[in-house]
């Protein structure tokens, strides 16, 4: 049967008409800011994901396209790219030093080696244009510190006579001239960077602009060949060769210039976790913490919190609602002030605890009393979940069961094992997997709780308490700047451990629900 | 990233940690964070206040679920700390209605320094950034500031410190217009003011205590962490240095002296002054607590800086400043002097208006000492310094305990530092052995120096 296109067209429910509307709406609004920048991709991208939004609401077919695609999509953006990008930076010595392509880094460390010639006067700067607009070329009407005008453009200097022009009587400065419109501070703001570019050759340098009204001899002391791809400081006469991302002086000193750039570098980034010795010794013992932390953590959240759950449960309870309200107040306090404060509480002379218990322990400061008190912390902003979820499990414990266990003489503990638990377990499993890898990068706890201290003697790179996102964070950010590249390739590592973590882990639920299911 | 004053403000911890939880940890160190940040209002919480520590992390969701974009509507944009940008606000307003443009000077929260050279990066960053002059090493390597050019004139007139501490690889980077740094602040109800050694120091402290008067003989922070900053004036007065210096005076990073002779003399100093020793020492005063123990009257001595003049005039104690004592026998103590500037970037949309404010503008005496009269600090200009001594003797002993300091580094190197070092302090405090410590320390500085 074919529907007429009318009938076709009163198919179309309403609200799929304005979401494609919506869609074409984005797309419009986004194509030209992206062509405005020259951003091809970005267009292509646009108008692509628009075209195959609006074909698969807009006919009557693909109905389970419509279901799968706008997933697909939102899994493309905001899973896969930022996971393909990271293994891309992973790659790359990108990182501080190492921001801009090598193009940007030769023309930044040109810019930054200009140097105003000793000794040489300053001008008072007006810009000019043949048109009264500033889309035109412009030149320079420069007045020296004895009244004497020169106009300059790209070609060089050219001797103007007073009779052409009349000056500011304080600074000299040109007001008007013959045959030019002098631009107002705000034209001249306005040339932006084609005023920043621009030079009037002198002998041994050129003559630029410093803000709206003066102008200076400068000449650049770092002069880039590009044939031999070699910078050279013409103070010193020392030649930088470009390799591996930034500038090395051939002398053999061992000297960099500042700015480095970005190329790929391979597996660097990978062998170096493998091969630096700052990296690798400490793994394995901050790994068994890692796991120590995640695992005890997730016990006795999960163990305190079923604990509380089963007593809540008990039928003669009385002031339930308000024991749980209590219960679940730690979970709606913001972790990050809970976290702060558990900090200050732990201090050894002004801290709550000590001051409490009348104790000199020194919890944050010895390593054992230290991962104590992480632990300790994370379960107190950890069981009111757990108490959450395993209220709820308690209530889909089948009544009968409980009944026929109790009646064929089971103990309340018995029931409790073999009715209630198995039960509670299916459920909660892959929320204690959740839990466990959420707890694995818990990197906010350690953050703010100790930020890994204490330290063994004689390494900072790797504390007690760290866990390897909190010690990895400080490998790629503490020590020498912001590392993206070998930051992307940690956590490259970090995202395979945990998965394979995760994955062992989901298997075991599946067995275990297929032991129970028997 | 630069550790530049490793006091962390709980405030600037949870700013970072609220923003690093939102961007999956890719922004940089929160320590520049807290370092930026403690400039204006450090060490402002006081320990285990949950009021505090709330709003904090109010600002912290608030400020962290934007990330900094640059204002489109206006000619000329500024960056700047949030405690700062109000202020600066007035300033870069009379600028623009002189030369009648628009101007808006916008607040970023969250380490300023990365969100400035990542959206500087991306052709997104503002056209002026303010900062301490520690950064300028960083900034200048991902190309995200330009030289000034100043007249011989305009240097002259700046204080030497100043201007060296904004001059980097022979090229002015910024427009100095405050310097800060430590000095000793006495309770003067509790001690003497301005004593002659450290040793006399804590041998007063120690009598307050003795006598019921306070609980602590001193207040120098240190945190589980260590504290470089804060321990420079004592790690110079025992001779010790963390570089060596270049024949032009500025600081070479291939001579790491955190294991030289005077660097462990100062060690030796950590222990003895430390827990297991007189206990003056201690890991449990940090950036939190040091300046809420000295306005509780828990402590006749604090060292810190000129960001805590306001919370310490606030409660009212009578207060002396004077340089911090060094130790009997040894040299003057050696703060770090730093400077907070105005930079220029690199891709700056309206370098011209840029240049003008920040050359002609900033470099003159009436702004200087009305940016000092919003924000307390001894001006970087020399003439706008002497007019304002004249009436505020808590600038002029400032300036003096900075008699004997040294520039702040701003070699990216430093950033290698603060970790290593400040672990070691906090060891030896804690009872290390101060040789092996320090050694490790310097090892370790020397090896993420190489790599890097």
């Amino acid at each position: 049967m074919t529907a007429l296109p009318s009938e076709r067209l009163a198919r179309l429910s309403w609200p799929r008409v304005v979401f494609v509307g919506l869609v074409v709406l984005f797309a419009v609004l986004t194509v030209p800011t992206l062509v405005d920048k020259h951003s091809w991709t970005g267009v292509t991208v646009t108008v692509a994901v628009t075209a195959i939004l609006a074909y698969v609401y807009l006919t009557p077919k693909r109905i389970a396209a419509r279901f799968l695609v706008p997933g697909t999509i939102l899994l493309l953006a905001f899973q896969v790219y930022p996971i393909g990008y990271t293994i891309d930076t992973a790659f790359t010595n990108y990182g501080d030093g190492h921001r801009l392509s090598q193009s940007q880094a030769v023309a930044q460390i040109e810019a930054d080696s200009v140097l105003e010639q000793p000794g040489a006067q300053r001008y008072e700067l007006s810009v000019a244009t043949k048109t009264a607009d500033i889309s035109g070329a412009f030149v320079f009407f420069l007045t020296d510190p004895n009244g004497k005008v020169e106009r300059g453009d790209a070609a060089g200097l050219t001797p103007v006579p007073d009779s052409e022009v009349t000056k500011d009587q304080f600074t000299g400065k040109v007001i008007t001239a013959a045959g030019w419109h002098i631009l107002t501070g705000i034209q001249v703001n306005g040339l932006g960077q084609r005023l920043a570019a621009f030079e009037v050759p002198t002998g041994g340098g050129f003559i630029k602009s410093v803000g709206l009204s003066e102008a200076y001899v400068g000449q650049f002391t770092m002069k880039y060949d590009a044939a031999a791809k070699t910078m050279t400081d013409t103070r010193t006469g020392t030649v930088y060769k470009a390799s591996d991302g930034e500038f090395k002086a051939v002398d053999g000193s061992g000297k960099t210039l500042p700015i480095g750039w970005k190329v790929g570098v391979g597996f660097k980034n990978f062998t170096s976790v493998l091969t630096n010795a700052a990296i690798r010794g400490p793994f394995l013992r901050v790994l068994v913490w890692t796991i120590a932390f995640a695992v005890l953590s997730v016990l006795s959240t999960f163990g305190l919190g079923l604990l509380l759950a089963v007593v809540m449960d008990h039928p003669r309870m009385r002031g339930r609602r308000l024991y749980s309200s209590l219960l679940l107040l730690p979970y709606a306090m913001p972790a990050f002030i809970s976290t702060l404060v558990w900090a200050s509480m732990y201090n050894k002379d002004f801290g709550l605890l000590n001051k409490l218990f009348g104790t000199h322990i020194d919890w944050l400061g010895s390593p054992w009393s230290a991962r104590g008190s992480v632990l300790l912390t994370n379960l107190w902003l950890g069981f009111p979940y757990m108490f959450l979820v395993c209220a709820g499990l308690l209530q889909a414990v089948p009544q009968e069961l409980k009944e026929v266990a109790r009646v064929d003489g089971a103990s309340p503990f018995r029931v409790f094992r073999s009715v209630t638990m198995p039960t509670v377990l299916i459920g909660a499993m892959p929320l204690l997997i959740a839990s466990f890898g959420y707890n694995f990068n818990n990197f906010n706890v350690i953050r703010l709780l100790t930020d890994g201290a204490p330290y063994p003697s004689g390494s900072s790179t790797a504390g007690d308490t760290d866990i390897l996102i909190s010690y990895t964070y400080r490998l790629s950010f503490g020590g020498q700047g912001a590392q993206y590249g070998l930051a992307s390739a940690i956590s490259f590592l970090l995202f395979v451990l945990v998965g394979l973590i995760s994955y062992a882990g989901f298997r075991q639920t599946r067995q275990l629900e297929e032991v129970y299911a028997r | 990233m630069v550790r530049y004053r490793p006091s962390l403000t709980t405030a600037a911890v949870a700013v970072v940690a609220a923003a690093l939880s939102l961007t999956g940890c890719s922004s940089s160190s929160s320590k520049s964070a807290a370092g930026s940040s403690s400039s204006t209002s450090s060490a402002s919480s006081p320990s285990a206040s949950g009021s505090s520590a709330a709003a904090a992390a109010s600002t912290a969701s608030s400020s962290a679920s934007a990330p900094p974009v640059r204002d489109p509507n206006t000619d000329l944009v500024i960056w700047a700390d949030a405690q700062r940008a109000p202020v600066l606000q007035q300033f870069a307003q009379s600028f623009a209605t002189a030369n009648g443009i628009s101007v808006s000077v916008q607040p970023v929260s969250t380490d300023l320094q990365s969100a400035y050279v990542t959206a500087t990066a991306a052709g997104k960053g503002p056209d002026i950034v303010v900062g301490a002059t520690d950064w300028i090493g960083n900034m200048v390597q991902n190309g995200a500031i330009s030289p000034l050019p100043l007249t011989a004139a305009q240097k002259g007139a700046f204080e030497t410190t100043a201007l060296n501490a904004v001059t980097y690889n022979g090229q002015v980077y910024g427009i100095p217009y405050a310097t800060e740094n430590l000095a000793l602040i006495t309770n003067t109800g509790e001690a003497a003011a301005n004593p002659a050694t450290f040793e006399a120091m804590v041998a007063n402290g120690q009598a307050a205590v003795k006598s019921g008067k306070a609980s602590e003989a001193l207040a120098m922070q240190i945190g589980q962490q260590g504290d470089p900053y804060t321990a420079q004036p004592l790690l110079g007065s025992a001779g010790g240095d963390i570089f060596g210096t270049k024949p032009d005076g500025s600081y070479d990073p291939s001579q790491v002296g955190v294991d030289n002779a005077g660097s462990k003399a100062f060690a030796a100093q950590l222990a003895k002054y430390g827990e297991k020793g007189q206990n003056v020492f201690k890991r449990s005063i940090d950036a939190d607590n040091a300046v809420s123990l000295f306005t509780s009257g828990k402590t006749p001595y604090l060292i810190s800086g000129p960001w805590s003049l306001e919370q310490i005039r606030k409660s009212g104690l009578k207060y002396a400043i004077s340089p911090v004592p060094g130790f009997a026998g040894l040299g003057p103590a050696q703060p770090f002097v730093g400077v907070q500037a105005f930079y220029v970037s690199a891709k700056a949309k309206n370098t011209a208006l840029a240049q003008e404010f920040t050359l002609n503008y900033l470099t003159r005496k009436d702004v200087e000492e009305a940016l000092y009269k919003v924000d307390p600090r001894a001006p970087a200009l020399t003439e706008a310094y002497n007019d304002v001594s004249k009436t505020d003797p808590d600038i002029t002993a400032f300036q003096a305990a900075a008699a004997h300091g040294v520039v702040l580094p701003q070699i990216p190197a430093m950033s290698a530092v603060w970790g290593p070092l400040g672990i070691a302090e906090a060891a030896i405090v804690g009872g290390a052995d101060p040789n092996t410590s320090m050694t490790n320390a310097a090892n370790q500085i020397r090896a993420a120096i190489a790599k890097g």
